[in-house]
C-alpha cells in the first residue's frame, strides 16, 4: 500500500517497481510508494537491505533494471540534468574537499548547480547552518559535526525538491548528533521533502511523518507514523528476525 | 538467463567440435610434415610457417572480436557478449603467445637471432600486450558490471589502437632501417605448399572457433551455476 | 556547448586549485623527473655515444614516465570523501567531468615539461633555444594524445586495488605511437632536418590525437554509469 499523496496534487516523489540486481544478486525487488510535498519517509532496515541502493536511485546515482520514478509527474530518465537539480543528496560521506575552504567547496558546487551568483547563495547557505566563522577555513579542519553541517549546506544550495539522506548521523557524537537533529527538524518545519534511510531506528523516527521498514531489497512495511519509539522497536525486531 | 542443464548441454555440443578441429588440425599437419616438400634454402624448420601464420590470423581476428562485442556490449548491456568478449580475449591470447613463440624460432634459424624487431612481430608483441591489459584489468575489478564496462572499454579502445601501432612501426622501420642478416622474404610458393597454407588457415580458423565455442560454454555454465547460488541464497531470506 | 565548458572550467579549476594548495603531487613528480634525468647520464657511456644521439629518447621516456605519476592524482583526489558522488549527482555532464580532469591534467603534465626542458637542455647540452618553436609544437601534440588517453584508464585504474600499477599497464602500449612519432621528431629537429622530414610523423601524431581525443571523450561516461 503506497502512502496517499495529499488531495489531488501531484505527488512530489513517485516510485513504483522499482528493481535493480548487481549480478546475480538481487538488491531491490517491486518497491512501491509515492511522498506529497512535505511528507518526510524514515526507511528502516538493516545492512544489506537495499536502503542505500534505494536511495542511490532516486539519487540518479544508479540506474534501475526495473521500476520507474517519477518526480512532480515527470518520469526520471537517465543523465536528465533537470532532474539533477530537484534533488539533494546528505550521505554519511561529506562529498566535500578537505584542502578547499568551506566557502569555495560551496561556491564550487553552486557553479556546478548554476545558482545565481555563487558567493552569496554560499555565505547565506553557510550562515543557515552556523558555519560562516569558519568559512575561510580548510574542510580538513572541520570536526565531524561540523562537516555534517556543511554537507547539509551543500545538499540545500540549489534548493531541491527532494532531500535524501543516507544513515546521516554515523558517527556523529552526542552533541553534532543533536545539533542535526535541530537542523532536521527546522527542515521539517520548513515542509521539505524527504526521504532517509537508516538502520538506527532511534533517529530518524521523530522526523518522520511516514515510515517503512525495508528487509531483502522490499519493503515489508509501509504506512504513516502511527506509534511512538517503542512500538515501532517491536515492528522492526519482528520483520528483522527472519533475516540473515 | 542461462540454466544450468542449458549450459551443460552447450558445453558438450562445443566438446564434439573441438573433437572435429582436431582431427582436421591432425590432417593438415600430417601432410605438412610428410607430404609438402621442404623449403630448399631453410630446411625443415620453414614448416613452422604453417602454424605460425595461421596463429596470427587468429590472434588479430580474436582481438576484432573482442573490439566488436565489447562495443555491443556497450550499447545492448547483455552480460553474455562480456562473457563472450573474454572468451574471446584468453583464446586470442594463447594465440598471439604462439606466434610469439613460433616467431622467434623461425627468425634463430633464419635471421641468426632470436628477435630482431621485425614489424609484423613487433606488432604481434603489443597486441599480446594489449591482451594481457585486458585479462589484468579483468582479475583486478570484482564487481561484474564495472568489470565488463571496463573490459568493453579496454576492448574498443585497444581495438583502434592497433592500425596505429602498425602504421607507428611501419614508419619507424622503413625510415629508420634495421640491420638485418638474412631476408627470409615472402615465399614464393609451389602450388603443394599454397594448398597446406590455406588449409591450415582454414583448419586454425575452425579450431579457433570451436576454442572460442568452448571457453564461452564454460563461461555460460560458471556463470548459470552462480546464479542458481545466488537465487537459492534468495530464497531463504 | 557553453555549459559543458564552464562545468569543465569549474571542474579543472577545482583540480589546479587543489594541487596548487598541497603541490605533493607537482613537487614529487619535479624530483622525479630530475633524478631520472640524472641518472641516464649514468646509463650511457659519454665516450661511445654522443648526448645528442640518446636525447630525444631520453627525454620522452622522462616526460612518459613522471608524466603518468601524475595522472592517478585527478581520479585520486575524488575518491576521498566520496567526492566524486557529489560530481555526479550535480547536473554537470559526464564529459564536462573528462574534458575538466583532462585540462587539469594537462596544465600539471604541462608545467612538469616545462620545468623539465630546461633542465635536460642543461644536463644532456642541447641547444633548444633555436629550434624551441618546433620542439614545443611536438610537445603539445604527444602529450595531448597521452594525456586524453591516460586520464580515461586512470578512471579505471583509481577503482583497482593497484592503482599505480595498473595504470601503465593499461596506458604504455597507447603510448607506443606518441613516443615514437614524438622521439623521431625531436631527433630529426635538433639535427635541423627539413621540415619536410617531419610530416610523415606530425600527420600521425595528428591522428592519433583526433582519434583517441574523441574516442575517450565519447566513451567517458560508460566508465562510471552503474
Amino acid at each position: 500500500m503506497a502512502t496517499a499523496s495529499p488531495s489531488g496534487a501531484a505527488a512530489v516523489l513517485e516510485v513504483a517497481l522499482l528493481a535493480k540486481r548487481f549480478g546475480h544478486v538481487r538488491a531491490l525487488r517491486r518497491v512501491d510508494f509515492a511522498l506529497g510535498a512535505g511528507e518526510s519517509l524514515s526507511v528502516f532496515g538493516p545492512n544489506g537491505a537495499g536502503k542505500t541502493t534505494l536511495l542511490r536511485i532516486l539519487a540518479g546515482l544508479l540506474k534501475p533494471d526495473g521500476g520507474t520514478v517519477r518526480f512532480g509527474g515527470e518520469l526520471l530518465v537517465r543523465g536528465d540534468a533537470a532532474h539533477r537539480r530537484r534533488v539533494g543528496l546528505i550521505s554519511h560521506y561529506s562529498l566535500l574537499y578537505d584542502g578547499l575552504t568551506a566557502a569555495e567547496n560551496l561556491v564550487f558546487y553552486a557553479r556546478l548547480y548554476s545558482v545565481a551568483e555563487p558567493r552569496a547563495a554560499a555565505a547565506r547557505a553557510l550562515a543557515g547552518v552556523g558555519l560562516e566563522a569558519r568559512a575561510s577555513d580548510q574542510v580538513g579542519t572541520f570536526s565531524r559535526g561540523m562537516i555534517q553541517r556543511l554537507a547539509i549546506a551543500r545538499a540545500l544550495l540549489h534548493d531541491p525538491d527532494v532531500l535524501l539522506l543516507d544513515e546521516p548521523f554515523s558517527g556523529l557524537d552526542q552533541a553534532a548528533a543533536a545539533t542535526l537533529r535541530q537542523l532536521l527538524g527546522r527542515l521539517r518545519a520548513e515542509r521539505r521533502t524527504m526521504v532517509l534511510v537508516t538502520h538506527n531506528i532511534d533517529e530518524g523516527l521523530e522526523l518522520a511523518t511516514h515510515v517503512a521498514i525495508q528487509v531483502a531489497g522490499r519493503f515489508v512495511s509501509l504506512g504513516p507514523r502511527d506509534g511512538d519509539l517503542a512500538a515501532y522497536r517491536i515492528r522492526y525486531a519482528e520483520a528483522t528476525a527472519h533475516d540473515g | 538467463m542461462t540454466t544450468i542443464p542449458s549450459a551443460e548441454r552447450s558445453l558438450r555440443r562445443s566438446g564434439l567440435w573441438m573433437a572435429i578441429a582436431l582431427v582436421l588440425m591432425a590432417g593438415v599437419y600430417v601432410r605438412a610434415l610428410a607430404f609438402t616438400p621442404e623449403e630448399a634454402t631453410q630446411g625443415l624448420v620453414q614448416k613452422i610457417f604453417y602454424i605460425h601464420a595461421p596463429s596470427a590470423w587468429v590472434a588479430f581476428l580474436a582481438f576484432g572480436i573482442v573490439g566488436v562485442t565489447s562495443a555491443l556490449y556497450l550499447f545492448l548491456k547483455d552480460p553474455r557478449l562480456d562473457l563472450f568478449a573474454a572468451s574471446a580475449a584468453e583464446v586470442g591470447t594463447v594465440f598471439t603467445t604462439t606466434v610469439l613463440v613460433t616467431g622467434p624460432i623461425w627468425g634463430k634459424e633464419i635471421w641468426g637471432a632470436w628477435w630482431t624487431w621485425d614489424a609484423r612481430l613487433t606488432l604481434t608483441l603489443f597486441l599480446w600486450f594489449i591482451y594481457l591489459a585486458y585479462l589484468v584489468l579483468r582479475t583486478a575489478v570484482e564487481e561484474p558490471g564495472r568489470r565488463a564496462r571496463y573490459s568493453a572499454v579496454l576492448g574498443i579502445l585497444g581495438a583502434l589502437l592497433v592500425p596505429f601501432i602498425h602504421v607507428s612501426v611501419y614508419l619507424f622501420r622503413t625510415l629508420h632501417p634495421m640491420p638485418v642478416v638474412l631476408r627470409p622474404g615472402r615465399p614464393e610458393l609451389p602450388g603443394s605448399m599454397l594448398v597446406t597454407l590455406l588449409s591450415s588457415f582454414a583448419v586454425f580458423t575452425v579450431f579457433f572457433i570451436a576454442l572460442l565455442a568452448r571457453r564461452y560454454a564454460w563461461a555460460r555454465l560458471v556463470d548459470a551455476r552462480a546464479q542458481g547460488e545466488a537465487e537459492r541464497a534468495d530464497a531463504s531470506r | 556547448m557553453a555549459s559543458l565548458l564552464a562545468e569543465a572550467w569549474a571542474i579543472a579549476a577545482k583540480d589546479l586549485l587543489l594541487e596548487f594548495r598541497s603541490r605533493t603531487a607537482f613537487l614529487s613528480a619535479l624530483v622525479f623527473t630530475a633524478l631520472v634525468l640524472a641518472i641516464f647520464n649514468f646509463a650511457r657511456d659519454p665516450t661511445a655515444v654522443s648526448a645528442v644521439d640518446l636525447a630525444p629518447g631520453i627525454l620522452w621516456i622522462t616526460f612518459a614516465f613522471a608524466g603518468m605519476l601524475g595522472l592517478n592524482r585527478a581520479f585520486a583526489l575524488e575518491r576521498e570523501n566520496h567526492a566524486l558522488d557529489g560530481l555526479l549527482l550535480s547536473p554537470a555532464s559526464r564529459t564536462a567531468l573528462y574534458v575538466g580532469k583532462t585540462v587539469a591534467n594537462l596544465v600539471f603534465v604541462g608545467a612538469v615539461e616545462a620545468i623539465a626542458l630546461p633542465l635536460f637542455a642543461l644536463f644532456f647540452n642541447v641547444p633548444l633555444w633555436p629550434v624551441l618553436g618546433p620542439l614545443v609544437l611536438v610537445i603539445a601534440l604527444a602529450t595531448l594524445g597521452f594525456v586524453a588517453v591516460g586520464t580515461l584508464m586512470s578512471s579505471m585504474a583509481v577503482n583497482t586495488r593497484f592503482a599505480e600499477l595498473m595504470l601503465p599497464v593499461l596506458l604504455l602500449p597507447f603510448l607506443v605511437t606518441p613516443i615514437i612519432g614524438a622521439v623521431q621528431t625531436t631527433a630529426r629537429i635538433l639535427a635541423h632536418r627539413p621540415f619536410v622530414e617531419l610530416m610523415p610523423w606530425l600527420k600521425l601524431l595528428a591522428a592519433y590525437d583526433i582519434t583517441f581525443v574523441v574516442l575517450c571523450t565519447l566513451i567517458f561516461e560508460f566508465t562510471l554509469e552503474e
